[in-house]
C-alpha cells in the first residue's frame, strides 16, 4: 500500500465486462479465486490456463497494460519474499544455473507467485470494471448484511473527503517549510491527523443528523440493486467456469 | 393534530440553548413565520442561527421555551412528523450527501418512509427536477462541484415533500453565477423558506422579510429593503453591505417579489 | 501486511475466514447496541479516517517513510468492537476496490490486521494504562505502547497461521523470528504516531477517546506532555530488549531439546505432503520441533488471551454513550 491508494482502481470504459451487473462479476471473481486457491501447485498447466483466462478477461475489458502493471506492483513485496524461499528452504536441492536450491522451495515459490499474481489479476479486472457504487450495490444484492454494506458505502463516500483534508494539511505544512525526515519530527503530522479524526467524528455526527432528519431509524433502506438477466450470469460465469473445470481436472490428476 | 392554513409554519418562543461549557447559544429567541413566507435570518458568525435551525427539526430539543412547526410541538414523540413537514439543508452539503450516488441519496428519505418501486422513482425524479439536479442522478456526490452538491442536497430534502425548508448558508462557496441560479431556483419553490445567511444581496434578492439574529436573540424584524437601509443597526451586528452596494437603488432596480 | 491470494494454505484460509466471520458478526451486534442508529455514519466515516490515515506517509529515518496500520488506534479511539469493525471494512474495501490483499486471503488478513490489532491492542492498552498515571500523558503513552504491541501481535498471528498453512518449506522459527523482528521495528513507528495522535485528540475532544472515557475529565485537561524524541528512544529500547529475547528463543542451540525429541521419536518427517492442509513445514530446516511448538503455543496463548482480555475489558468498563 501507499499513496497510490488515494484513488480507486476503476478504469472508465464501456466494455462488455463493464456492463455486467456488479454482483455477477463479484461471484465470477470469487469463483475464479477459489479455483486458483484449490489447485495443487504442481499442476503448472492449470495455472497456464488460468493465466490465459485472466489475460483474456483483461483484453475483453480493454484494461490498458500499464494500468494493470501499476496495480500489480502491490504484490511485489510478497513476491520478493517468495523469491527467497528456494534459498532458505530445506530438503533436497536442485541445480539452477550452478546454484543448489531447495526443490521444495522452488515449488513453493512458484506456487505463491502464481496464485498471488492470478488473484491480483482477478481483483484488478473486478475493481477496474466496476464503479464503487455498483460494487456496493452488488454486495447488497449478494445478501451481505445491509448494515455492513451501508457502513462500507459510507466509508467509500467519505474516503476522498477525509483523505483530501489530510493531504491539504500536509501541503500546508510543507509550504511552510516543514519537511520531516525522522520519526521524532512527526509530531505536527500526528497532530493534524488527530485534528482530522475529531473533524471526521463530528462529520459522522452531522451525517447522522442528516440521516435522522430524513426518517432513518437504523435500518438501511433497499438500495434498489440492478437485477441480472440469465445472459449476464452466463457471461460472468463463463470464464470462471472454465477455471473450475480445470481445477477439478488438476485435483483429479 | 393537523395543520391548517392559519397556523404558523414556524413558531419559536423564548428559546434558550446553552452548551455544556456554560456558554449560551440562544438566549430567549422568538420567531414566527407564516406559511408561504420567505424569510432571511441575518447575523454574524456565532450569532446562534445554525443552533436555531437545529431546533427547528428536532436535532436539538428546546432546553427552555418552545418550538412549534405547523402547530406541532417539536418534542420527542412528534419528531418523525415534524421532519416530514420541515427539512434542513445543511451548510456543508457533504454531510447531507452520504449515499454512493445522488439518486440513491434522494431516494433515501422516501424509502425510509416506506416508499418503493414506481412511486419512489416518481418522487425521486420529481425532486431531482425541482432542484435542477436531474443530470446529476448517477454521479457520485464526492465528484460534484460545490454548486452541484448544493442542488443535490436540495433534491434530497425536496424528496421528503416538506412544507417548510430551512437553508443554512446556501450561497457559501458558490460563484456569482451559481448564486444567481440558486436564487432563481429557490424562487420557483412553493415551500415556506427560511434562509440563514450573511450574504445580504442574496437576502434582498430572495426574501421580502429579514430578521437580524445576534447573541442568541432577535434584534430586528422588518422588510429586507428597509432593514438594509438602516446602516446603524446593520453595523451593530457586524452586517456589512458589500462595497458599492446601495440597497435603495437595487430595491427599485431588481424585481423583488413584494407579495411574499 | 496485506497478504495476497495463496500465501497460506486453503484450510487456513477457510478456518481464519470462519473465525473472522464470527468475530465481525458479533462486533456488528455489539457495536449496534452501543451506537444504535448512529452506527452506520460513525463507523463509516471513522473507517474513512483510518483508511486515509494509512495513506499518510510518516517520516521514519533519514527521509524514508512508513505508514500507519491503525488497528489499535481505531480500538482506543472508538472501542475494540467498533475498531475491529472499522478496520475490517478498510481491509475488505482494500481487497475489493483497490486490489490490495487477496480475496481468498480476506480471512487471515481480517483476522491479523483488524481483529488481533483491535482486540489485542485494546487489551494491551487497558493493561498498560493500569500502571500509568490517570491523565492525558498516561493515556497517550499507553496508546502508543499498545499500538506497538498490536503490530507485533499481528505478526505473531501470521506466524502461527504459517504453522498451520505454510505454503513453503520455511520453518515456523524462521518465519516467526523474521516477522516479529521486522514488526518490532514497524511497531516503533506505529506506537509513536498513535501515541501522538491520541494525545492531540485528547487535547481537543477528550470525550471522543473511548479508552479514556472512564477518566475524570478534569484529569484529562491540560495537554499530554510527551517528548516525541523520548518516546522514540523508549520504544527503540523496548524493541531491542524484546528482540533480543525473541532471537534467543528462535536461535538458541536446540541440541538438548533435539535429543529429547529424537528419543521421543518426535523428529520431523522431512517429506511433508505439500497438498495437506496442515503441511508439516513448521519443523523443516531446524529440528527443534518442541521449541517451535512452545513458541507457537506461547504466542497463540498471548494472542487469544489478549483478544479475550480485550473483550472482557470492553464489557466491564462503564459504557458511557
Amino acid at each position: 500500500m501507499g499513496a497510490e491508494h488515494s484513488h480507486a482502481l476503476f478504469h472508465h470504459g464501456h466494455s462488455p465486462v463493464h456492463h455486467l451487473p456488479a454482483h455477477t462479476k463479484l461471484v465470477g471473481t470469487l469463483v475464479f479465486v477459489a479455483a486458483v486457491a484449490v489447485t495443487p501447485r504442481q499442476e503448472l498447466w492449470a495455472f497456464a490456463v488460468y493465466a490465459a483466462v485472466a489475460v483474456f478477461a483483461m483484453a475483453v475489458a480493454r484494461l490498458p497494460v500499464r494500468f494493470v502493471a501499476r496495480r500489480a506492483l502491490l504484490v511485489l513485496p510478497f513476491l520478493g519474499v517468495a523469491a527467497l524461499v528456494p534459498f532458505i528452504g530445506g530438503g533436497e536441492t536442485t541445480d539452477v544455473m550452478g546454484l543448489a536450491l531447495s526443490t521444495e522451495g522452488l515449488w513453493a515459490a512458484s506456487g505463491i507467485v502464481c496464485k498471488a499474481l492470478l488473484g491480483t489479476a482477478a481483483s484488478i479486472v473486478l475493481a477496474g470494471t466496476t464503479e464503487q457504487a455498483d460494487l456496493v450495490r452488488g454486495l447488497a444484492r449478494l445478501r451481505v448484511p445491509p448494515l455492513l454494506v451501508m457502513i462500507t458505502a459510507t466509508m467509500l463516500r467519505y474516503l476522498e473527503t477525509v483523505a483530501g483534508e489530510l493531504r491539504r494539511a500536509r501541503t500546508a505544512m510543507q509550504s511552510r517549510g516543514h519537511n520531516p525526515r525522522w520519526l521524532w519530527q512527526a509530531t505536527p503530522l500526528a497532530n493534524s491527523a488527530g485534528a482530522t479524526f475529531v473533524r471526521s467524528y463530528e462529520r459522522g455526527e452531522r451525517v447522522h443528523h442528516a440521516m435522522a432528519a430524513r426518517g432513518f431509524t437504523g435500518t438501511p433502506p433497499d438500495l434498489n440493486p440492478q437485477p441480472a438477466a440469465g445472459r449476464h450470469w452466463i457471461r460472468a460465469i463463463a470464464l470462471p467456469g472454465i477455471t473450475v473445470a480445470v481445477a477439478i481436472a488438476a485435483l483429479a490428476s | 393534530m393537523t395543520s391548517s392554513a392559519h397556523e404558523l409554519a414556524i413558531d419559536v418562543r423564548d428559546l434558550e440553548h446553552g452548551y455544556p461549557d456554560g456558554s449560551s447559544a440562544l438566549d430567549g429567541l422568538s420567531l414566527q413565520v407564516r406559511p408561504g413566507e420567505r424569510v432571511a435570518l441575518l447575523g454574524p458568525n456565532g450569532a446562534g442561527k445554525t443552533t436555531l435551525a437545529l431546533h427547528l427539526n428536532g436535532i436539538l430539543l428546546a432546553q427552555h421555551g418552545s418550538v412549534t412547526i405547523d402547530g406541532l410541538p417539536v418534542v420527542e414523540p412528534n419528531l418523525a412528523e415534524v421532519r416530514r413537514r420541515l427539512q434542513l439543508v445543511f451548510a456543508k452539503a457533504d454531510d447531507q450527501l452520504f449515499m454512493p450516488t445522488v439518486r440513491d441519496d434522494v431516494a433515501f428519505g422516501p424509502a425510509n418512509h416506506g416508499m418503493r418501486g414506481a412511486d419512489l422513482d416518481a418522487a425521486v425524479d420529481g425532486a431531482l427536477a425541482a432542484a435542477g439536479a436531474a443530470a446529476l442522478a448517477k454521479r457520485a456526490p464526492h465528484h460534484l462541484s460545490t454548486g452541484e452538491k448544493r442542488r443535490a442536497a436540495l433534491a434530497t430534502v425536496l424528496a421528503m415533500n416538506p412544507g417548510t425548508l430551512v437553508l443554512d448558508e446556501p450561497t457559501a462557496g458558490l460563484d456569482p453565477a451559481g448564486r444567481n441560479e440558486l436564487v432563481a431556483l429557490l424562487k420557483t419553490l412553493p415551500q415556506t423558506l427560511v434562509v440563514i445567511t450573511h450574504d445580504i444581496p442574496f437576502a434582498l434578492q430572495l426574501c421580502h422579510r429579514s430578521v437580524i439574529i445576534d447573541e442568541g436573540r432577535s434584534w430586528a424584524d422588518a422588510p429586507t429593503a428597509d432593514l438594509l437601509a438602516d446602516r446603524a443597526t446593520l453595523g451593530r451586528h457586524r452586517l456589512a453591505l458589500p462595497f458599492g452596494f446601495d440597497p435603495n437603488v437595487l430595491a427599485q432596480a431588481t424585481s423583488i417579489d413584494r407579495s411574499r | 501486511m496485506h497478504a495476497p491470494d495463496g500465501f497460506l494454505g486453503l484450510g487456513t484460509a477457510v478456518a481464519t475466514g470462519a473465525i473472522s466471520f464470527g468475530v465481525v458478526g458479533a462486533s456488528l451486534r455489539m457495536a449496534r447496541t452501543r451506537l444504535a442508529d448512529r452506527q452506520i455514519p460513525l463507523t463509516g466515516v471513522s473507517a474513512a479516517f483510518i483508511f486515509a490515515a494509512q495513506l499518510v506517509n510518516f517520516p521514519v529515518a533519514a527521509g524514508t517513510t512508513g505508514h500507519l496500520l491503525g488497528g489499535a488506534l481505531a480500538a482506543i479511539l472508538l472501542g475494540p468492537t467498533v475498531g475491529a469493525l472499522v478496520v475490517t471494512v478498510v481491509v475488505v474495501v482494500q481487497a475489493l476496490v483497490f486490489a490490495d490483499g487477496g480475496l481468498s486471503a480476506l480471512g487471515y488478513n481480517t483476522l491479523n490486521m483488524a481483529i488481533v490489532t483491535s482486540f489485542g491492542g485494546y487489551a494491551a492498552f487497558v493493561a498498560v494504562r493500569k500502571i500509568l498515571p490517570r491523565n492525558a500523558s498516561g493515556v497517550a503513552t499507553a496508546a502508543g505502547l499498545a499500538a506497538g504491541i498490536s503490530v507485533v501481535l499481528a505478526s505473531m498471528a501470521l506466524s502461527i497461521e504459517w504453522l498451520f498453512g505454510a505454503t513453503a518449506p520455511v520453518s515456523f522459527d524462521t518465519v516467526f523470528a523474521a516477522m516479529v523482528g521486522v514488526h518490532l521495528l514497524i511497531g516503533v513507528g506505529e506506537g509513536v504516531i498513535t501515541g501522538l495522535l491520541v494525545a492531540s485528540v485528547l487535547a481537543a475532544r477528550p470525550d471522543l477517546v473511548y479508552g479514556a472515557r472512564h477518566l475524570d475529565p478534569a484529569a484529562l485537561r491540560g495537554r499530554a506532555s510527551l517528548s516525541t524524541r523520548g518516546l522514540v528512544i523508549a520504544a527503540l529500547a523496548v524493541t531491542l530488549v524484546v528482540g533480543t529475547i525473541v532471537s534467543q528463543f528462535a536461535g538458541s542451540d536446540p541440541d538438548g531439546l533435539e535429543r529429547v525429541a529424537e528419543d521421543l521419536e518426535l523428529t520431523a518427517d522431512q517429506a511433508g505432503d505439500a497438498r495437506g492442509p496442515f503441511a508439516d513445514y513448521a519443523v523443516d530446516g531446524l529440528d527443534n520441533e518442541q521449541l517451535s511448538l512452545a513458541i507457537a503455543a506461547g504466542a497463540g496463548i498471548v494472542i487469544v488471551g489478549a483478544i479475550g482480555y480485550g473483550l472482557v475489558a470492553t464489557r466491564r468498563e462503564p459504557s458511557a454513550v
